[in-house]
């Protein structure tokens, strides 16, 4: 019997082999102006991301 | 790290460090919550008793569901280690110096008379003033060269109510496109506006040039009128509706943002996106005032629990409209779980006074736009650059372990320590931590998760 489900997510801890690059945008500066968060921001790395 | 949360009838476990999101049953919940202080004989005889009187779980299936926690463990999926401090200061210290973004403060004025607003009507507590083209130039061309190898540059048209200066803005534009392809640059330009100056020239303008724009709503008409008046006290909804629908309906697809503000005056804000979508629009921001202490438009502890069951209700609305094929977007449920930020970006800290400033109509930088007008924040100009090292150097060890509050929150590496601006205003630190803010975000991550994981599984 099934009792977990995952979604596909990226995994934070192989992404420190390949992130890091700083392309993607900066805090809240192109949206709400008034609060951080980094959950609704993109990857924008060229590289090959890992999963 | 582990968080665990039960919302719109799913069983939730976040696992932080490995960023993974399981979806479980209720055995499964319980065996997790119990997995890293009991060994197992222990969690299963607890488990068995607790189910004891149910029909549907045998002493197998208990063992099973054991198992498959372990096994996620094991894999790297559940129980992960928290490994990433000595990564903390690293992007920082590696982009050091490097500028990618400014948000171009074109008009220190306003035509709207907003009391709540944080930048006193535009005027950052300071004189009225506009950009001219020769300053903006100059803050494109410091952007171009302290940018080192980024190819994206983010440049926010910002005020006070920037189409109060368009023909700046227009220059502005035209300057940049002329230059980026030379430096091998991208500019990605941002308009926020109020909309009372919107015409057919600013529409095709914005449509053409703007990666995003955000229109200032706040919704219902009684609530938009009570804080957005113009000098004489006159609402400003009937004005802008109709312009902000022309321009979102000639935007052909690209980004735009709805953006209001809810205070005391309306926590109830799920009746402000409400009219939001009444109106068609679809994409959607609804902020918490940011004000000083004792502002009668400051969100109370009474308001809190109404905001938290309106985050929920909020999600539940999203679920049912997608159901109805009428999705929208909510600014702060937006969440790529597969695609999104490395664990550098999440550690890293907003990037404020570092890689992103905020440019006075005269040419002074700040770290971003909320701290234009505190003296002691201002950085330097962009002729000179940075010369208040000292300040800099504070919001550069900015980042998640820097605050004591955030090593133990499950939600640190969805905000990665959150807003400087908040931080100071309401605790006199950029260090400290604005815990009302943290309340609200942490509500607003279960839901985007909640909306991610019912979207995944329901309508795949």
């Amino acid at each position: 019997m099934e009792h977990i489900k995952t979604l596909k997510t990226r995994n934070l801890c192989d992404s420190a082999k390949h992130g890091g690059c700083g392309e993607c945008q900066t805090s809240c500066q192109s949206a709400c102006k008034t609060s951080c968060g980094i959950a609704n921001q993109q990857c924008e790395s060229k590289e090959k991301k890992s999963k | 790290m582990v968080h665990q949360y039960k919302l719109g009838g799913y069983n939730i476990v976040l696992d932080i460090c490995s960023g993974s999101v399981h979806a479980v049953d209720d055995i499964a919940y319980d065996i997790i919550a119990l997995y890293e202080q009991k060994d197992r004989a222990s969690v299963l005889a607890e488990i068995k008793e607790k189910y004891a009187d149910s029909n549907q779980v045998s002493e197998q299936d208990i063992a099973e569901c054991y198992d498959q926690v372990t096994a996620l463990k094991e894999s790297g999926q559940l129980f992960a280690e928290d490994t990433f401090e000595p990564m903390a200061g690293k992007l920082k210290e590696k982009t050091a110096g490097v500028v990618k973004a400014l948000c171009l403060h074109i008009a220190h004025t306003c035509n709207l008379n907003c009391s709540y607003c944080f930048a006193s009507q535009g005027k950052y507590h300071g004189d009225r003033a506009i950009m001219s083209f020769e300053v903006g130039k100059r803050a494109l061309d410091f952007l171009i060269e302290n940018s080192g190898s980024r190819r994206n540059l983010e440049v926010d048209f910002f005020g006070g109510e920037p189409l109060m200066n368009f023909d700046v803005v227009k220059q502005l534009v035209a300057y940049a496109r002329s230059v980026e392809k030379q430096h091998n640059k991208n500019f990605r330009f941002t308009l926020t506006t109020n909309g009372m100056l919107i015409d057919d020239d600013v529409i095709d303008f914005a449509n053409r040039e703007m990666s995003n724009v955000v229109l200032s709503l706040d919704g219902r008409k009684e609530i938009h009128d009570r804080f957005r008046v113009d000098y004489s006290g006159k609402g400003s909804f009937d004005t802008i509706v109709p312009k902000f629908q022309k321009l979102v309906n000639a935007r052909g697809g690209k980004n735009y943002y709805m953006r209001g503000t809810f205070t005391h005056a309306n926590p109830d804000f799920l009746k402000d996106i409400q009219t939001m979508l009444d109106l068609g629009f679809t994409e959607l921001s609804m902020e918490p005032v940011v004000c000083a202490p004792g502002d009668p438009s400051e969100l109370t502890e009474a308001d809190l629990p109404i905001v938290l069951d309106q985050y929920e209700k909020l999600a539940f609305l999203m679920r049912q409209r997608d159901k109805e094929g009428r999705p929208f977007t909510f600014y702060h449920y937006m969440i790529d779980l597969n695609d999104g930020p490395c664990i550098y970006k999440r550690i890293s800290g907003c990037g404020s006074g570092t890689e992103y400033m905020a440019v006075t109509p005269w040419g002074d930088l700040y770290p971003c736009h909320q701290f234009v007008g505190e003296e002691a924040y201002k950085l330097g100009d962009i002729w000179t650059g940075v010369t208040n090292k000292c300040a800099q150097d504070e919001f550069a060890s900015c980042n998640v372990y820097a605050r004591p509050e955030c090593r133990d929150c499950w939600a640190k590496l969805y905000c990665s320590g959150g807003c400087a601006a908040n931080a100071l205003h309401s605790t006199g630190s950029v260090k400290g931590v604005y815990e009302y803010g943290c309340k609200l975000f942490r509500k607003r991550m279960e839901c985007a998760i909640m909306v991610a994981v019912a979207r995944a599984f329901e309508d795949a």
